[in-house]
């Protein structure tokens, strides 16, 4: 087992590897120049290439390729083009947002989803299930942004009882911090309760057709023990997969999100470097969710010989 | 007192009752009424106004940074930091002596040595200020208040110069500061302004926080844009970004923030409606909307075809567009320069008056040679004012018989793009959009679009000798009636050869809560006077 995940944090190099090649290369091919915006309305051409060799942007793709690698080795993500700050100090500033957000829309979702997964499964083909499925439908179906507008003017606007925008830092107070999440993970966790409500329930309908949950219930256990000791628990991993694959999902959820509640997370840091074409910015950004993603698809690796003893590694 | 204060309030008086202590909610909101919450229309991404050119650079840099001299709401340069100044009988030296007492944030005293380091940065991005750096002899510190700068040719606007409000603005940093390659960003935000930077509070993109600087001596004038006694009335502002202009607007309605710069004009309704809220013009001197053609390519480098589009166009399609129908909000420009300026003119402007005539346009379109060959307009999709006056372009090439090659990319995309002077199958472009702050356009000195001088002119490259000698003997004149007729004839020379299209002159709104008190119209945000009570 150790020798397995050692062997999987080893593979993550040559995957960030080539994911940095890639979004080095994007970036260099795709059009838009820094040094313009920077300059502004009123620069001359000459300032602008001035502006341009000052960021070094004028070197060829290699050598530049180059340095940015020998940064990150010394554990330096560069400095932003516009801010003048290191990246790192920029995503740093950034990460409790995103991190608290995703977290607390991760936990309601997977609170909601799952119990009604289950719910759904066991009163399959009646009208709670159709209720069900058809929230799933409309959690697929509006983009979150609709679903932000709509609860920002419900609880902000007319009931006054929310923050429509912001974020207060968990070091000010759990009750502040959790105010300004409410509305932004309820919006964001629509899909998501969507997607694993869904998952949930099929999975389940699968299991509680097995010969051992029938032997389960001519042993005499009730209900609940059938649905959540026996058959949530084999049904585990494909729920624990998609979970897993949503966390990609809720880094672009939460580009939208963060923008319409303004939080000051990853989402809206990443959106505006790219619009700036701030370079450095960009591939640091990048390379944390690729190394995110690489990470949490580990974790669910793993999860899965807890839940399933047959899997082994 | 909304709800959600009073819900707070309720709860603080129970946690009071509770526990005998203060609770933090009324602590809280007695922080809140000395705090400003202003919503700027971008995000400060750099804060270095000779650096980074944004307008949103250099309205955070007014509060930080001070100035020798500045304008007035009637466009006049006052002084500001110089207590007096004194020109020789030939125009030649120009010798300033600071006011006593002046501070920078770290305690230092501003010196004469820190203005001479500042223009010498200043002057080697700021058109007006090449100019001066072009005839300039001599720029030296005499003692620690005075300051000569002497020169080769008199230059009467050099008042205007250091004290307009474009940018860059000839804003006074510390020496060691100023002495920043002018194409290197500076990391130290230490100025002599009305309020000093909070670094550790900054979060580009989301947040920038300033506080009221103890120690600034305001002049005892009234305050009037970026001249006079600049008096801050709060203790703290904090800048919210917020990108998104229906969220801007709930936190509005909702008290969270306390100022927006720039409601977007869909949204003025639903603001009128709240009780708490007040909506006013921002800036009279608004924007001009425009696109360019270029130049050096076919169809347009060639004056008849360019001249069809101006006969062709419509700036009421491009205004209904942009603002809607609000006639308070827009006015057709039948030229460049702003209106309700001192300079303001329509000589030469009929090519823009009166009825459409699509049929001579097509006519004088032909007569110019084009044939068919796709026109490559560029059109940021990411700017609302770029993106809607890009359709209505289209839609009149089209109209006019024109083959669109329509380019919907980003504005950063625009602004790499527009710099090509590539064929427009190989990179380049023939027509991009833009707009122009009226504060722009009130005058040639800081007008750069309306250059005509070939390679070295803005994009589009339009090269008008007409033109350029009209700009140089508006620098020459010496008083605003020879000033007023040279403009006459630029105005006219500019349409004449079409260097760009000018597509109106329209206005922006702002908004405030009730209870703030003191906000001015005008180019930017001016904080001083500005007064909120809980």
């Amino acid at each position: 087992m150790l020798a397995y995940v050692v062997r999987r944090v080893v593979a993550t190099i040559p995957v960030m590897g080539v994911v940095a090649l890639f979004v080095f290369s994007l970036l260099y091919i795709a059009p838009g120049d820094p040094a313009a915006v920077i300059a502004g309305d009123q620069a001359s051409p000459a300032d602008v290439e001035r502006i341009r060799q000052n960021l070094g942007l004028d070197r060829p793709f290699l050598v530049r390729f180059g340095e940015w690698v020998w940064q990150i080795l010394h554990g330096d993500l560069g400095t932003s083009i516009f801010t003048n700050l290191p990246v790192t100090t920029m995503i740093a500033q950034r990460f409790e947002p995103t991190l608290s957000l995703m977290a607390i829309t991760l936990c309601f979702a997977v609170a909601v989803a799952v119990p009604i997964g289950v719910l759904a499964a066991w009163k399959s083909g009646t009208w709670i299930d159709r209720i069900i499925m058809a929230f799933a439908v409309f959690g697929f179906s509006v983009p979150v942004f609709v679903i932000a507008y709509l609860l920002a003017f419900l609880f902000a606007l007319e009931l006054e009882w929310l923050p429509v925008q912001g974020y207060t830092p968990l070091s000010e107070g759990v009750w502040p911090w959790f105010e300004n999440l409410i509305l932004p993970a309820i919006a964001l966790g629509c899909v998501y309760i969507a997607l694993i409500a869904r998952i949930t329930r099929a999975a389940m309908l699968e299991v509680l057709q097995q010969d051992y949950i029938r032997t389960a219930r001519a042993k005499g256990v009730g209900q609940r023990g059938i649905l959540f000791v026996h058959a949530l628990k084999n049904a585990s991993v494909p729920i624990v997969t998609v979970i897993g694959i949503g966390i990609a999902l809720l880094i672009g959820g939460a580009v939208v999100t963060e923008s319409v509640f303004a939080i000051p997370g990853l989402g809206r840091l990443t959106v505006d470097a790219i619009l700036r074409r701030d370079y450095p910015l960009i591939q640091g950004v990048v390379l944390l969710f690729s190394f995110i993603y690489v990470l949490v698809n580990l974790a669910i690796d793993l999860l899965y010989t807890l839940l399933d003893p047959r899997i082994r590694y | 007192m909304d709800r959600r204060t009073l819900l707070k309030a309720v709860a603080g008086a129970g946690t009071l009752a509770v526990t005998g202590r203060l609770s933090a909610p009324a602590l809280a909101q007695s922080a809140a009424a000395r705090t400003l919450r202003f919503v700027p229309q971008a995000n400060l991404a750099n804060f270095d106004p000779i650096w980074g050119t944004q307008y949103v650079v250099r309205n955070a840099s007014a509060l930080v940074w001070d100035t020798l001299y500045g304008v007035n709401e009637k466009l006049q340069p006052q002084r500001q930091m110089v207590e007096s100044e004194e020109v020789s009988p030939d125009g030649l030296t120009w010798t300033f002596r600071l006011r006593p007492g002046l501070k920078f944030h770290d305690g230092e005293p501003v010196l004469a040595k820190d203005v001479v380091a500042s223009l010498t940065r200043w002057s080697a991005r700021d058109p007006m200020g090449q100019m001066l750096k072009a005839i300039q002899k001599e720029l030296t510190a005499t003692d620690d208040r005075t300051f000569k700068w002497v020169l080769s040719k008199p230059y009467p606007k050099i008042m205007l110069a250091l004290g307009k409000n474009n940018t860059p603005i000839a804003f006074i940093m510390p020496e060691r500061i100023a002495q920043t390659d002018p194409f290197k960003q500076i990391s130290e935000y230490v100025g002599s302004g009305p309020m000093r930077f909070v670094k550790n509070e900054w979060v580009p993109g989301a947040k920038a926080v300033f506080e009221k600087f103890a120690d600034y001596l305001p002049r005892q004038e009234p305050g009037s844009w970026l001249s006079g006694g600049k008096r801050i009335m709060v203790d703290r502002i904090e800048w919210i970004v917020m990108p998104d202009p229906g969220t801007a607007s709930a936190a509005l309605q909702n008290g969270e923030v306390d100022w927006w710069e720039n409601p977007i004009s869909d949204l003025v309704p639903l603001l009128r409606k709240n009780r708490n809220v007040l909506v006013d013009i921002a800036d009279p001197l608004g924007n001009i909307g425009s696109f360019r053609m270029n130049y050096l390519y076919p169809p347009f480098n060639d004056v008849r075809a360019r001249r069809a589009v101006l006969m062709a166009m419509s700036q009421e399609d491009y205004m209904r567009a942009l603002v809607g129908d609000d006639k308070n909000l827009w006015k057709p420009l039948p030229g460049f320069f702003t209106p309700g300026t001192a300079l303001y003119t329509e000589e030469g402007g009929e090519i823009l008056k009166g009825p459409r005539n699509l049929d001579a346009a097509k006519k004088l379109l032909a007569e110019s040679g084009y044939s068919g060959q796709p026109v490559t307009c560029l059109v940021a999709q990411d700017q609302p004012i770029t993106k809607t006056q890009g359709d209505v372009t289209a839609d009149l090439l089209k109209r006019l018989g024109m083959n669109v090659d329509f380019a919907a990319v980003d504005w950063g995309t625009v602004g790499a793009r527009r710099a090509q002077k590539t064929p427009p199958g190989q990179g380049g472009w023939q027509m991009f959009h833009t707009w122009h702050a009226g504060a722009d356009c009130v005058s040639p000195a800081p007008y750069n679009a309306i250059r005509a001088n070939g390679d070295k002119a803005w994009f589009g490259w339009p090269d008008a000798p007409q033109v350029e000698a009209e700009i140089t003997a508006w620098f020459e004149a010496k008083n605003l009636e020879e000033e007023k007729a040279v403009i006459g004839r630029l105005n006219k020379a500019a349409l004449d050869a079409v260097v760009y299209a000018p597509t109106g002159f329209f206005l922006s709104y702002q908004a405030w809560r009730k209870n703030i008190t003191g906000i001015a119209k005008g180019p930017l945000p001016f904080f001083w006077g500005v007064a909120k009570t809980a």
